[in-house]
């Protein structure tokens, strides 16, 4: 749209939507649709899918840990071959279930699955725009994705096997198909779905970043966004320096793989032959994997620590505490975040100053994540706290959130991380802080805004039992796995039969696995509500949770361009709940100051006589120009 | 035991279907009043469920760690182990307190400000001074543990003590071997990957004199108890971790880059034995870095014993020239010829055999050493 249309006065462009309006047909609607709401909510549908696989995956492999030499042939009509005659899992198949899990959760589900869904459906909507900055690219972003996860899909099947180094794949073993089932075509596809998929990902990042920079509405300022925009904002930004480091990580493994380069690769001797390479380095492509695997671990938790912000202030009645530490924390992890990657890797030989920095980095992250910590939790206080499923999974998100950061106090030193390195305390750290936190971020979402997506409300009675099932099994897996990696039990071992010092916590093991067993049926509790209520759920009203910001001002079943008519103003922050003053608790961001004199701050009466400038103002309405 | 926890989870089941069915009822109880009063149904149960978890959840931890600490590893066998597991349990302290304070105040404040007809939350949106001892207090925590942690990773990856037994370990799928500089020259002599063969499995390079009595051993490490050991790490293809859990050692093994990681076993296996009362015990090294199909069974033993024990087993070891030149003894012909000669001195000496030792499998080297 140019300069001068936009200039036009607002009256007329309601007008003008009106005649905009084209039926689509079913597959412009429905499956290659450029409308936001939509693609997130294909998003959603296919993370949901993923995140079956992924958790089914961990429940086959917790059987194999929890029940060493339990018969499994009752697998066999799934697995087939990967099932031995004597009902054992094969040891490479067990690799391959533990990287695919790890591969799924964290890009599929956590990443695209989480910021997929939410910055899609939110950003225009609690910005105030039709849609995002170009529904093309958004529409492109999704099938990439789609297409990235068919190929990981086609590689669990072939005769090979998935790829089974560990979702992080360090060369040399997953460059030599000579050294493992796993790094034949599995890893192939791998490569390929993951650049396919990195792609996918830049293209939704730029387009959010885009779309909160250029298309806020009339008087949304930057201090007036809500805090999940500011964490979607960021998240893309990580997403956008990190992501393609790991393409040319990827990249130059392809090379190693099929031209012969030497990127990774030194001095090898493997199946009876030395390899000409020489003068590699495996230890680069840790560095180049972990200067996005580190991102993103916060590109998987902000999202959610985001969508927590939001849904905390508004269920427990009262302003978010500490707005602008909130962002500032944000700022912070996501500028730390790039500048300790190098604590993954304190045992792999690399110089050990370069360890004493990364240890002095790393644990400043602790600093701003017990900020947001301590917010939250002063947040609840002198609340008027409202348990929806929502807001028992934002609690829920905090606890994880603090006990599993606690432990990255503890493997972000180095000297302690000597013997933590690669054990289960890893593995119960990361699940909890990282994984669990952010699933907890997804199931909040998906709670809190089911009514805007669907129209229709979930049951609120099982979202109440499904969270504290999956609360308490979530700490039954991962509390005792710290016990676990205490005793040294190493990660991604096929069994522990093989060593004595790894012969006690049989019985410990098996509980970490009943529970996990536990935990995963416990989902379907969710699964059922999801689908149920998308048809049967009650009828939404505008506003369920009494929200401030900009989208409970759409229709329940938003359209295509979201609002009817003008998109509405903003004239202030999106907490002011509870407001002194005020007759109800809640002052939504579009009310003017003007009509709220009772429960005015002295300062805010100045604000009035900005409105009617705000009012005035031009801003990318892309509907109003045609 | 761990049946504690068992009974916990069980408990916990218990309660939570408990609390199933009375949500269920309270909701068809409840659900025709007025939406307006109560924005979801069950608020009450659910603040009274923090409670429960929050106790249900202190016993949980406080049983469960209780009954796991005596499957922990035994106190660390190496000086810097005992130092980093102190340190590990001192943080561990700070942070399991942490840990119930943050969880204690999240849990208690969402019971006790839960939603109440007629009661208006405080607006409180911001408290610098709060802020600032929030974000100081923290960081000045965080400034000690880090100076500790520096303090030790410093003193660990120092360089090894010139006095240190060297010995070289090499991970390969699946298996690690381990080499020693042999009883005459105690010396590591050079290797070279393009050497390695079904004969020559670490690749020595036999055109440096320092590798003719190097020994070689698929299963066992010996090293001297008190005395530091320097590990000299290396992959042949692909990466390992050399991990002794109860030395505190672990070093990723990388092909084309060598690491090294040095410690001080300071308890014998014999002592080790006493002192848990398993005649059995022994040190293990273990792979951490997954590798393969056979990851989890990359086993090598380690002996910690006496000087006396671990000398009387060097030279028990066959040199490996020797071992290769019985095998074939064209192997010869790929030695320079200036060290030919002293290659020779290992051979199997079955034509210019003496008396004593050629039917025993014995020492070779000694007997070697003797014929000089």
């Amino acid at each position: 749209m140019s300069v001068v249309e936009a200039n036009l006065d607002h009256d007329i462009h309601a007008h003008d939507e009106h005649e905009h309006h084209e039926e689509l047909n079913f597959w412009r609607k429905y499956i290659f649709s450029e409308d936001h709401k939509v693609i997130a909510k294909q998003y959603m549908i296919t993370g949901i899918f993923w995140a079956i696989i992924g958790a089914a995956m961990s429940i086959i492999f917790r059987l194999q840990l929890g029940f060493p030499g339990a018969n499994l042939s009752w697998l066999k009509p799934i697995l087939g071959k990967w099932i031995t005659d004597t009902g054992a899992l094969d040891p490479n198949f067990y690799l391959a279930l533990v990287t695919m899990h790890g591969t799924i959760m964290v890009f599929f589900v956590l990443t695209a699955g989480l910021s997929g869904t939410f910055s899609n459906f939110l950003i225009p909507l609690q910005i105030g725009a039709r849609d995002m900055a170009s529904g093309f690219l958004n529409m492109l972003s999704f099938w990439l994705f789609f297409v990235s996860g068919l190929l990981m899909f086609v590689s669990i099947f072939i005769e090979t096997g998935p790829a089974a180094g560990g979702w992080v794949i360090y060369p040399p073993l997953s460059a030599l198909p000579k050294a493992h089932m796993g790094s034949e075509m599995g890893m192939t596809l791998w490569l390929a779905s993951m650049a396919i998929f990195i792609m996918s990902s830049l293209l939704g990042s730029l387009n959010y970043i885009t779309t909160v920079i250029n298309l806020r509405t009339r008087g949304m300022t930057f201090t007036r966004l809500p805090l999940t925009i500011w964490a979607f904002m960021i998240t893309a930004v990580l997403g956008v320096i990190s992501f393609p480091v790991l393409l040319s990580a990827a990249l130059l493994l392809i090379f190693d793989r099929h031209f012969g380069t030497s990127f990774y690769l030194s001095e090898i001797y493997i199946d009876g032959e030395a390899l000409p390479n020489v003068g590699g380095s495996p230890i680069l492509f840790q560095h180049l994997f972990w200067f996005l695997g580190h991102p993103e671990v916060y590109i998987v938790l902000l999202p959610a620590l985001g969508i927590t912000s939001e849904i905390i202030a508004t269920n427990s009645r009262k302003p978010i505490f500490g707005y602008r530490a909130m962002i500032a924390s944000i700022m912070a992890i996501a500028f730390l975040a790039f500048i300790v990657w190098a604590h993954h890797m304190f045992v792999t030989g690399m110089n050990p100053f370069l360890g004493s920095i990364f240890m002095f980095l790393t644990l400043i992250i602790a600093v701003p994540s017990a900020v947001k910590a301590f917010n939250y939790i002063t947040t609840l206080w002198r609340g008027n706290i409202v348990f929806t499923p929502a807001m028992l999974f934002s609690i829920g998100l905090v606890s994880l959130f603090v006990s599993g950061g606690l432990t990255g106090i503890i493997l972000g030193n180095s000297a302690l991380d000597i013997q933590l390195h690669d054990t289960y305390f890893v593995v119960a750290h990361f699940h909890i802080v990282m994984g669990a936190a952010s699933a907890f971020g997804f199931f909040a979402g998906i709670y809190h805004w089911y009514p805007k997506m669907f129209g229709r409300m979930l049951n609120n009675t099982q979202g109440q039992i499904h969270f504290w099932l999956t609360f308490a099994g979530v700490y039954l897996v991962f509390m005792p796995m710290h016990y676990v990696g205490i005793a040294g039990f190493p990660r991604r071992y096929y069994q522990f039969t093989g060593f004595d010092f790894t012969k006690s916590f049989t019985d410990l093991n098996m509980f970490i696995s009943v529970a996990a067993i536990f935990t995963f049926f416990a989902q379907f509790i969710f699964l059922w509500n999801f689908f149920y209520s998308m048809f049967k759920g009650k009828v939404a009203p505008q506003n369920p949770w009494k929200s401030n910001t900009l989208e409970w001002t759409t229709p329940v079943n938003v359209g295509h361009g979201n609002w009817v008519g003008e998109i509405p103003a903003v004239y202030r922050w999106p907490y002011d709940y509870s407001k002194p003053g005020s007759e109800v608790d809640f002052i939504p961001q579009n009310i003017p100051h003007s009509q709220t004199p009772e429960s005015n701050f002295p300062h805010e009466n100045e604000y009035i006589a900005q409105e009617k400038e705000i009012e005035a103002q031009n801003y990318n309405d892309q509907f109003a120009a045609h | 035991m761990v049946y504690l926890v068992g009974i916990l989870l069980v408990v916990l089941l218990g309660v939570a279907i408990a609390i199933a069915a009375k949500l269920q009822k309270v909701m068809k109880g409840v659900q025709p009043e007025n939406q307006d009063d109560m924005p979801v149904p069950n608020n009450k149960v659910n603040g009274a469920l923090w409670i429960v978890f929050l106790i249900l959840g202190t016993i949980g931890v406080v049983a469960s760690y209780w009954s796991a600490k005596d499957y922990f590893l035994p106190e660390a066998s190496s000086p810097h182990g005992r130092e980093t597991d102190s340190q590990f349990w001192f943080d561990m302290s700070l942070l399991t307190i942490a840990f119930f304070a943050v969880n204690f105040l999240l849990f208690f404040f969402s019971w006790r400000y839960q939603y109440k007809k007629g009661y208006k939350a405080t607006f409180y949106p911001e408290n610098h001074k709060l802020e600032l001892i929030w974000t100081a207090v923290p960081a000045v925590i965080m400034a000690v543990l880090v100076f500790l942690g520096f303090r030790t990773w410093t003193q660990i990856m120092a360089d090894a003590p010139a006095d240190s037994q060297v010995i070289e370990i090499m991970g390969k799928q699946f298996g690690w071997i381990v080499r020693y500089g042999g009883v005459q020259d105690n010396k590591l002599g050079n290797y070279n990957y393009k050497l390695i063969s079904s004969d020559n499995e670490m690749g020595i390079d036999y055109s440096d004199e320092a590798s003719m009595d190097d020994f070689i051993n698929p299963s066992e490490m010996h090293v001297e108890v008190g005395k530091p050991v320097l590990l000299k790490i290396r992959a042949r293809d692909v990466l390992h971790s050399v991990y002794i859990p109860h030395m505190r050692v672990k070093m990723d093994a990388v092909p084309g880059m060598p690491t090294k990681f040095w410690f001080i076993p300071d308890k014998s296996t014999a002592q080790m034995r006493a002192e848990l009362n398993n005649p059995n015990f022994d040190y293990e090294i273990a792979c951490t870095e997954v590798c393969g199909r056979g990851h989890f069974a990359m086993k090598l033993r380690l002996i910690v014993e006496d000087k006396a024990a671990v000398d009387t087993w060097k030279q028990q070891q066959k040199p490996q020239l020797s071992l290769i030149l019985e095998s074939n003894p064209k192997f010869i012909s790929k030695i320079p010829e200036k060290l030919r000669a002293k290659a020779m001195d290992y051979a199997p000496y079955v034509e210019e055999a003496t008396d004593s030792t050629t039917a025993e499998s014995g020492s070779a080297a000694a007997t070697s050493a003797s014929l000089r």
